[in-house]
C-alpha cells in the first residue's frame, strides 16, 4: 500500500449536526419508563452487545456503514450483525422498524441511515433503535464536504458509542507517527498522520531526517517532534491549519522529548549538556528557559498532567529508570514506580487518574498502567518490544508501538486500558511512536 | 409529534487531505559493511601520518559498511581521509549493557585517536553515542548522551581541547548491526569519533 505525500494545508470543513425528529411510534413509546439500554465498559468479560448497522440507503451508503461497523466492533463492546443476515429488509430511516422482525435475528440495537448529495455536500441522517425497549434512543444528522464521508461514518460510530455506553466516543480522532521504511541500519523516518482506524495515512514530512516521538497540543492544531540530523537532535513545531513548520531555537544540539504543556503555551522536554539530561520547559510566547531538574542522573519523557500541576517523567537516580512525579516547578520530586524492572516513557491519562507506562523486565517489554500515585499496577501488553503508550481523548483505549519479534518491523496497536482487545492498526507501512489525536471537532 | 430542536453547530476541524501528487522517499541503500572493529590499525603508521596514503589501503571495505550511510547531509564531509585515517585507528568504542564507563580497550582506542587529534591540531570530531534496541527511544537518547560525553572526557583528558569535540547522540536510531541478539545489539552500543568540519 503507498500512502500519499500530504498535504499540509488542511481544508477548513464545516461539521453540522441536526436532531432528528422523533417518529410518532417511538415518541409515544418514549414516555413509557423503559429500561436503560448501557453497555458496561467497565467490565472487560461482559458480553459485547449485539447490534445490526444497515447499509444506508444513498451515496456511499455500504461503505459509510461499514465504517461504523468496524468501529464498534474494534471496541470491543459490540458484536456487529453480519449484513446478510437482513439483507433485503431494511426500513426506510424515516419509519418505525418491526421491533419482532429485528428480536429475530438476536439484535438489541439497530441503526438505520440514509444519505444524500446535493453537490458536493453530504448529508448523512441515521437513527439508533433499542429493539427490545421499542424505541428510538438517537436520530442524528450529520453534514459535510462528501470527501469527508469516513468522518462523518466515524461522528455516526461516536454517537452510537456514546448512546450505548455513556461515554465519550474516540473514533472521530487521529493518531500521528513515524513511518519507517528501509533496512534496520538505515532507516528512514518520516512523521506521518492516519485516522485512528489506521485509514488515510499521509507523510508530513519528507525522509531527510529521522523523526521521532512526535505529540499533539491539547488542541489538535500543532503537533511537536524531535528530528535527528548528523550533527544533533531539534524540536519542531507545525502548525496543523497552515502547515508551518517552526524550529523551537536556542536549545542546544540535544534536545528531546517535547510535548506541549495543556494551554499549548509551553514545551517541556529534556536537554541533555555535557552527558548530563534533565528536564526543562520553553514558554513559546516569552521565549523563557526554566530548568526544572538539576540532578546527575538522566532525567527524561516528561508529561504535563492534566491540570498542569504536576509533571511524571523517567529518572534512573535511584540506579535504573523508574517514574517519577514532581510539582509543575520542579519541587518535591517523589518516586512512583517501585515494582521490578525499568519504568519509562510515562504519559498521564486524560483524566489524570492513572499514569500508562513502557515497562523492561524479565527479558520482555510491557506497556501498563497504574494509578497515578504509583498503585494498582497493571501490564495490559507485553513482547519482544512494546514503546511508548499515548492514550485515546476517551481515556479508555491505549496506542502504542510493537515489535512482535526480534527483527520483527515496527507497528502499531491499540489495547483497551481493561487490558482486553489487543489489535493491530492496520495501517500497510511500518509505524512508530504513536500519538493520539484529541477528539476532531 | 415532537420536534427536537434543531442544533446548528458548526464545527471546524483539520483535514489532512492526501492532495498532493505522491513523492517516492529518496532511495537509502543500505550499507551492510561489515566489522567495524578492525584491530589492524596498531600496524600503521601513527597518527603523524597526515591524509594521504592511509586510506587508499586495503581498508574500504570496512570504511563503507559503516560511513556510507545516508543518514542527513554532510557526513564526513569534513576529510574522507582523515575518516579513514580514524577508522584504521579505531574510530568505535564498545560499551557493556545500560554502561557508559571506558573499558581497557576502549582507552587504547581513544588514546590513539587522541594521538591523531594532538598530531592534526586543526582536526575536529564529532563523538556519537550509541545504544541497543533495548531500552525505549527517549531514554537511549540520553544514555547515548552519556556515551559520548565519556568519550570526550576521555580525550580531552589526554589533552585535547574541549572545543575540537562535538557530541551527539544517535540513541537507538542509528544501528550497524542488524542482528536483534546479544551479538548485534554489542556492536550498537558503541561511542562513533567522526571528523568534523
Amino acid at each position: 500500500m503507498k500512502i500519499k505525500l500530504g498535504s499540509l494545508f488542511s481544508q477548513l470543513t464545516i461539521f453540522m449536526w441536526v436532531a432528528l425528529s422523533l417518529l410518532p411510534f417511538s415518541s409515544a413509546l418514549a414516555q413509557a419508563p423503559a429500561q436503560r439500554m448501557v453497555v458496561d465498559v467497565t467490565e472487560g468479560h461482559r458480553r459485547p452487545m449485539p447490534i445490526a448497522i444497515a447499509d444506508f440507503a444513498g451515496p456511499n451508503g455500504a461503505n459509510i456503514a461499514q465504517v461504523v461497523r468496524e468501529d464498534l466492533e474494534r471496541s470491543g463492546l459490540f458484536t456487529v450483525q453480519n449484513p446478510q443476515s437482513f439483507a433485503g429488509r431494511i426500513p426506510d430511516v424515516n419509519v418505525t422498524p418491526r421491533f419482532t422482525d429485528w428480536r429475530a435475528i438476536s439484535t438489541e440495537a439497530l441503526v438505520i441511515g440514509r444519505g444524500s448529495q446535493t453537490e458536493e455536500r453530504l448529508r448523512v441522517e441515521f437513527r439508533l433503535w433499542d429493539i427490545y425497549g421499542q424505541s428510538q434512543l438517537l436520530g442524528l444528522e450529520f453534514s459535510s464536504s462528501d470527501v469527508n464521508w469516513r468522518r462523518i461514518a466515524h461522528k455516526v460510530a461516536d454517537a452510537i458509542y456514546g448512546r450505548l455506553t455513556g461515554k465519550t466516543g474516540m473514533f472521530d480522532s487521529r493518531v500521528i507517527f513515524v513511518s519507517e521504511t528501509g533496512p534496520r541500519t538505515n532507516r528512514i523516518k518520516r512523521l506521518a498522520v492516519m485516522d485512528q482506524d489506521g485509514a488515510n495515512p499521509s507523510f508530513l514530512t519528507d525522509g531527510d531526517e529521522q523523526i521521532l516521538n512526535p505529540r499533539f497540543s491539547t488542541s489538535g492544531q500543532q503537533v511537536v517532534y524531535t528530528s535527528l540530523g548528523q550533527r544533533g537532535l531539534k524540536l519542531w513545531v507545525l502548525d496543523i491549519p497552515t502547515g508551518r513548520r517552526e524550529a523551537v531555537t536556542g536549545l542546544g544540539n540535544m534536545v528531546f522529548a517535547p510535548r506541549f504543556s495543556r494551554d499549548g503555551q509551553s514545551l517541556i522536554f529534556s536537554s541533555d549538556r555535557d552527558g548530563n539530561t534533565d528536564i526543562m520547559t520553553k514558554n513559546l510566547r516569552t521565549g523563557q528557559v526554566r530548568r526544572l531538574t538539576d540532578n546527575p542522573a538522566i532525567d527524561t519523557s516528561p508529561d504535563f498532567s492534566p491540570d498542569s500541576s504536576r509533571v511524571v517523567f523517567t529518572s534512573d537516580r535511584s540506579g535504573n529508570p523508574q517514574i517519577y512525579k514532581m510539582n509543575a516547578q520542579g519541587t518535591g520530586v517523589a518516586r512512583i514506580s517501585f515494582g521490578s524492572g525499568r519504568y519509562s516513557t510515562p504519559v498521564w491519562s486524560p483524566d489524570g487518574t492513572m499514569v500508562a507506562f513502557t515497562k523492561q523486565a524479565g527479558g520482555q517489554f510491557h506497556i501498563g498502567v497504574m494509578n497515578s500515585d504509583g498503585s494498582n499496577e497493571r501490564i495490559l501488553a507485553s513482547s519482544y518490544l512494546v514503546e511508548g503508550p499515548s492514550f485515546a481523548p476517551n481515556g479508555r483505549v491505549i496506542v502504542f508501538q510493537r515489535e512482535e519479534g526480534p527483527g520483527a518491523s515496527p507497528s502499531i496497536w491499540t489495547v483497551d486500558v481493561s487490558g482486553a482487545n489487543l489489535r493491530k492498526v492496520s495501517i500497510g507501512v511500518s509505524g512508530s511512536d504513536p500519538a493520539w489525536s484529541p477528539m476532531l471537532e | 409529534m415532537t420536534y427536537s430542536k434543531l442544533n446548528y453547530v458548526g464545527l471546524s476541524a483539520f483535514i489532512l487531505l492526501a492532495a498532493c501528487a505522491s513523492k517516492p522517499p529518496t532511495t537509502n541503500t543500505a550499507n551492510t559493511g561489515a566489522g567495524s572493529r578492525s584491530t589492524e590499525a596498531a600496524a600503521l603508521p601513527p597518527a603523524s601520518a597526515t591524509n594521504q596514503g592511509a586510506g587508499q589501503g586495503g581498508n574500504q571495505g570496512a570504511n563503507s559498511g559503516l560511513y556510507g550511510n545516508n543518514y542527513g547531509a554532510g557526513q564526513n564531509a569534513a576529510n574522507p581521509y582523515a575518516g579513514q585515517v580514524l577508522a584504521t585507528l579505531g574510530d568505535r568504542v564498545f560499551f557493556a549493557t545500560d554502561a557508559y564507563n571506558l573499558s581497557e580497550e576502549a582507552r587504547a582506542t581513544l588514546s590513539r585517536q587522541a594521538a591523531w587529534l594532538n598530531g592534526n591540531p586543526n582536526s575536529r570530531l564529532l563523538v556519537a553515542g550509541n545504544c541497543d534496541e533495548r531500552g525505549t527511544r527517549e531514554y537511549n537518547l540520553a544514555l547515548g548522551a552519556r556515551r559520548a560525553n565519556s568519550v570526550k572526557d576521555f580525550l580531552v583528558s589526554l589533552g585535547v581541547n574541549a572545543n575540537r569535540i562535538e557530541t551527539v547522540s544517535y540513541g537507538k536510531e542509528r544501528p550497524i548491526d542488524d542482528r536483534p541478539n546479544e551479538s548485534g545489539w554489542a556492536i550498537n552500543r558503541n561511542s562513533h569519533s567522526m571528523p568534523i568540519n
